[in-house]
């Protein structure tokens, strides 16, 4: 039977082996994290922006690189998904953009600062994950058939989509798009995407930080939407 | 109670009891905001709110190891503790420490890393602080003629817990290597040195509560504490996936962390061995109920549930979802808060010389916090595999998920009142036991230098 010391020398000779394999591949780890990372793309804005991801706690409800808490939505890839005008409107004025939904603290950020956010979540997205996050398998089919219909304009797939579904596909904040051009022309469109506001008073949908070239592509899109045919069914 | 010195881990325990009852508070804070109830958001923001519920955790913790050194190492070493005024001081420090950063975190004060929010001037403190205790501790053990394994394997594991701490610290620039570091802290002390702590202090509890022989339960604890190393150092890999660390660490990872469970089964199956064997029994039944508990929820949380999500091809989609607040909160509550809970239900009746454990509330206490939190992992699981399902493989929006998730949050609120109830009467009981004043039980080979005749310490309350 098994002796107190040879359990003894078990512990401490496993221990050691393992621990000397671990840290042979911690050494191996940080030659490779420079490259895999992108150190060389850590500006002084990037370096900012991560200093206030950690002063805030931003992980306190948000998760980077799958890491954090789980209360709002995952960031690692925030800059492809989502762009920098979302990012920007969203740090501005945290209300606006999920108008009575689950709330974000406004921190009160300078233009700077949101700046400096920004270029971290940039940098942020490209470094190599093994593949994570996964793309959502099951959904694929519909993504597919979304991200394949034409003209589609990016800000419509970075910003509307957040809160408004077309196609089965996106957020349940406002109304889905689905036949938006049925029952709006293009001037109550281009109106009402300038000052909603000004349209109807006290609406939840907020005035987003779209330049002209923007608001035509987006008002000839959502005028296009006419799918009376496909909704009846 | 052998020596006067013990009675400091009273101080550490009654710390325990309170810090966590504040964690159940900022519990439900979070519950209760996950529902859309979310009034205190202005005051206390979730992340507020989630940093003082882990913090709370963590400090409760090592409040309870410390206790539990200061209760075990002259039992162990059969002499006074070195210094046993500087372990009251270094428990007033750490409730400052605590203290203050709790505050701090409410102002917005901290250094946002998942698990080490405390602001970097009051890691210095911590530091120190720690470092007081283990001078303490080992100073006893030195000079003590009994070096027990035992007393070792607990000195030892505090010790490298606090050296731990120190790669947590290293500055940098890169998310990445912020990361790693970060993970040296918290996975090599929960599914490392802590094991160790947590192995020394089963040990400890089963050769007083079952009566087996010392050489058999310590040269088991040596084959236990082996097998956590043995696959929890390189275990380490299953936080190295996905931050931008090399895909080795996937292979490394999986197949390390898949023998973990090991560790755990070989903790629950050894505990369940000595009891079966100790020919003695222990009046103290409920602190044998929790020595127990302890090791048989620590495989079901630690073991069983950590395997669960802990496979590369698995983890992809339940990374950074609900299913690790699953796997968390039984493997905390499994492998160290019954732990401390049980160490406390061991010790108070010698600190005080009351026998509160015969009373209907103490089993209560151990069956209503048990199944409660069964219950709560129940919800978290419902909650979590509803996440990876609608938003990791269907692609759904976040929020439009976590609306649906609602409902299992409601669960969940449920199944903590139930726990907290468990939790009352547990914290109710420690009430009732008092002060630590019971009269020593052994003549002592050194008399007590600091404890002049007459003292109040040894009158009875």
């Amino acid at each position: 039977m098994l002796s107190k010391s040879a359990a003894k020398a078990f512990f401490l000779g496993g221990t050691a082996v393992t621990a000397s394999v671990f840290l042979a591949l911690t050494w191996d780890t940080f030659q490779q994290i420079p490259e895999r990372t992108r150190a060389s793309a850590l500006t002084e804005p990037v370096k900012r922006g991560k200093d206030l991801w950690e002063r805030n706690n931003c992980m306190g409800c948000h998760t980077l690189f799958g890491e954090g808490a789980y209360y709002a939505p995952e960031l690692t890839k925030v800059y492809e998904r989502r762009g920098p005008a979302f990012i920007r409107a969203q740090i501005k004025d945290p209300q606006a953009m999920y108008p009575g939904e689950r709330k974000m603290t406004n921190y009160h950020f300078k233009d700077e600062e949101i700046e400096d956010l920004i270029a971290f979540f940039e940098w942020v997205g490209k470094v190599d994950l093994n593949g994570f996050p996964a793309k959502p398998t099951l959904g694929a089919a519909a993504q597919q058939a979304v991200a394949n219909a034409p003209t589609r304009p990016q800000v419509f797939t970075q910003i509307c989509v957040t809160c408004h579904a077309l196609g089965g596909a996106g957020g349940t904040v406002g109304p889905a798009l689905d036949g938006v051009g049925d029952r709006f022309d293009s001037a109550y469109l281009e109106r009402w995407l300038k000052d909603p506001a000004g349209v109807k008073p006290g609406t939840t949908m907020p005035k987003l930080p779209l330049d002209d070239a923007q608001l035509g592509e987006l008002v000839t899109f959502l005028s296009s939407q006419k799918t009376k045919k496909e909704v009846a069914q | 109670m052998k020596f006067q010195s013990q009675k400091v881990a009273w101080g550490f325990f009654a710390t325990c009891m309170l810090l966590l009852s504040l964690q159940l508070v900022y519990g439900f804070i979070m519950g209760f905001a996950r529902v859309g109830m979310d009034g205190l958001h202005e005051w206390i923001p979730f992340n507020a709110a989630r940093a003082t519920h882990t913090n709370l955790l963590v400090m409760w913790l090592l409040a309870g190891f410390m206790g539990a050194a200061y209760w075990i190492i002259p039992d162990e070493c059969d002499r006074e503790l070195a210094w046993p005024k500087l372990a009251w001081v270094q428990l007033i420090a750490l409730v400052v420490t605590g203290v203050t950063a709790i505050i701090g975190f409410h102002l917005n004060w901290w250094e946002g890393r998942k698990f080490l929010e405390i602001p970097r001037p009051l890691d210095f403190l911590v530091v120190i602080d720690v470092l007081l205790f283990i001078g303490n501790i080992g100073w006893t053990v030195w000079k003590s003629e009994k070096k027990s394994t035992t007393s070792m394997v607990l000195f030892f594991g505090l010790l490298a817990a606090a050296l731990l701490y120190l790669p947590g610290m290293i500055p940098t620039d890169n998310q990445t290597v912020d990361s790693f570091w970060r993970w040296w802290v918290v996975h090599l002390w929960v599914e490392g040195v802590w094991e160790l702590i947590m192995g020394a202090i089963l040990s400890y509890l089963l050769i007083k509560l079952t009566g087996v022989d010392r050489e058999i339960i310590e040269k088991w604890l040596y084959v236990i504490v082996g097998f956590t190393f043995l696959s929890g150092v390189l275990g380490t890999g299953h936080h190295y996936y996905f931050i931008g660390t090399p895909r080795y660490w996937l292979m490394v990872g999986g197949v390390f962390s898949a023998l973990e469970p090991l560790a755990f089964l070989g903790m629950a199956i050894y505990a369940f061995a000595m009891a079966k064997k100790g020919g003695r029994t222990h009046p103290n039944r409920v602190a044998l109920l929790w020595t127990i508990g302890c090791a048989l929820m620590s495989f079901v949380g630690a073991g069983f549930l950590g395997f669960a999500h802990t496979l590369p091809q698995v983890n992809m989609y339940t990374h950074g979802t609900l299913v690790t607040a699953m796997h968390g909160h039984m493997a905390f509550w499994g492998a160290y808060a019954m732990l401390v809970l049980a160490i406390i239900a061991y010790a108070m009746p010698l600190l005080t010389g009351r026998k509160v454990y015969e009373q209907a509330s103490a089993g209560f206490a151990f069956w209503t916090s048990n199944i409660g939190m069964t219950a709560m992992t129940l919800a978290f699981a419902v909650a979590g595999v509803s996440q990876v399902v609608l938003e990791r493989r269907a692609g759904m929006e976040f929020l439009t998920v976590q609306k649906e998730l609602e409902v299992h949050f409601w669960g969940l609120i449920l199944a903590a009142s139930l726990f907290s109830c468990g939790i009352i009467a547990f914290v109710w009981d420690f009430i009732r036991y008092g002060m630590p004043n019971a009269p020593l039980k052994q003549a002592t080979p050194e008399p007590p230098a600091e404890v002049p005749p007459g003292a109040p310490a040894v009158a009875r309350g």
